[in-house]
């Protein structure tokens, strides 16, 4: 594959990122980032949602009315989200539960329905596939890397393991304690924040 | 052709034929695992409620030891047929808590929960609530331990007379044994509770006093 074929796949991840790039799906990522299991299935939630609606939308994209075409994206779109949150109340009850609405909301996720409209409209199956798994991945990276530094700030955790050792906090003699605003959503904006600076620092990205 | 409104409807009809069809299938196809989730679940809440719950229980051992501590008992007596199923913990007849389910409107939804009194029939042992679709991060914060801690050695009988646990608007003025602090934001889902407590704890008023009283015969 050459360079170019990539393109849809890499740019998402990196420079193109949808969250911190584009600034969408904001909403999930500030709700969902206090622990890095439920950032984690989220993501899974979000990238098979995100490549399944571009391969279906981009199979059926001759033959969609042009002026129900957003109707019909939606129509896909919920399909797969109430399939993948059946899913998780089946066999991820715990976690279906602790992402309670934010599942059912990846309906209104400005990703889905942009990758759908913007891509999966115009290109072929292979591209809009590739394009789907870069944005969801480009999501999903954001969104362990917020909840990493939440978890970690905010609760002194690593998916549930304890990582700042306990002697450490103030109760034990230590001290230490936990930051309680990591918990809370403000949190969220500031290490989103840091995210989004960062990756333009880089990328040289300015919005004009 | 693709541009008539001929076929515009054809199309999404067919659409929607064809996602409900695929949607039932799924949703049949799930819904045993579902339900025996959603009944592990509200076992765990009762033994949470109870306090007998332990951080990192599996599925089996929650399974395991509901069956062996819990008994699931109804009331009798006319026109209380309605009245739902409680669950005592321990051995009758001085069961360590008694749990009774408490249910009712929030803001958004329903609200299901359960409250353990201590064998005494009047001070809260511990209150869960298991389901629900409030605000995350609003009313959605009843489930949440920092909250439902509050209810631990309230009382729900003054001098005989039910007076429930009422939670406050903000925080309470001044300490009291009938009431605990409410969580900001969050005012109409726990004036819903408010309310619903009180109207499911009268609904067993009589079991609770009936058997208080014969504690104290004994």
């Amino acid at each position: 594959m050459t360079k170019k074929t990539l393109d849809p796949l890499v740019g998402p991840m990196g420079v193109n990122n949808p969250i911190t790039r584009q600034v969408l799906g904001i909403c999930s990522a500030l709700a969902v980032t206090v622990k890095m299991d439920t950032a984690l299935v989220m993501s899974g939630a979000l990238i098979f949602v995100l490549v399944g609606s571009n391969v279906m939308v981009s199979l059926l994209r001759n033959l969609i009315p042009p002026r129900a075409r957003i109707i019909v994206m939606l129509v896909i779109i919920a399909t797969l989200v109430i399939f993948i949150d059946q899913l998780l109340k089946a066999f991820l009850y715990d976690i279906s539960k602790q992402l309670s609405v934010f599942v059912g909301l990846i309906i209104t996720n400005c990703i889905v329905l942009g990758r759908a409209e913007a891509f999966a409209l115009k290109n072929g199956v292979g591209a809009s596939a590739l394009d789907g798994l870069g944005n969801g991945v480009g999501y999903g990276i954001i969104l362990v890397l917020v909840a990493f530094f939440r978890e970690l700030f905010g609760s002194g955790t690593f998916l549930g393991i304890q990582v700042v050792p306990l002697g450490l906090y103030a109760q034990h003699g230590g001290w230490y304690m936990n930051n309680g605003l990591m918990l809370l959503a403000p949190g969220a904006f500031f290490v989103l924040g840091l995210l989004v600076w960062l990756q333009r620092t880089i990328s040289g990205y300015t919005e004009d | 052709m693709p541009n008539s409104n001929r076929y515009t409807y054809m199309f999404v009809a067919l659409m929607a034929l064809v996602s409900a069809l695929l949607l039932s299938l799924v949703k049949t196809g799930l819904h045993e695992r579902q339900e025996f989730n959603r009944e592990l679940d509200m076992k765990k809440n009762i033994m949470m409620a109870a306090g007998a719950y332990r951080e990192g229980m599996s599925g089996q051992e929650v399974a395991d030891a509901f069956k062996r501590g819990f008994a699931i008992k109804r009331l009798s007596g006319a026109g209380r047929e309605n009245v739902p199923a409680y669950y005592v913990y321990g051995e009758e007849p001085a069961p360590e808590a008694v749990i009774l389910p408490v249910d009712g409107k929030g803001l958004w939804s329903t609200i299901k929960g359960f409250i353990a009194l201590e064998s005494d029939l009047n001070t809260v042992r511990g209150i869960a609530f298991y389901e629900h679709a409030e605000t995350p991060g609003l009313g959605g914060e009843i489930d949440k331990e920092y909250f439902t801690r509050r209810f631990q050695g309230k009382k729900i009988f003054r001098e005989g007379q039910l007076v429930s646990v009422t939670i406050a608007k903000g925080e309470m003025l001044e300490e009291s044994d009938y009431g605990v602090d409410g969580i900001s934001g969050a005012s109409l889902t726990t004036a819903g509770i408010n309310r619903f407590l009180r109207a499911d704890l009268e609904r067993f008023t009589p079991l609770l006093q009936g058997r208080a009283q014969q504690q104290e015969q004994r």
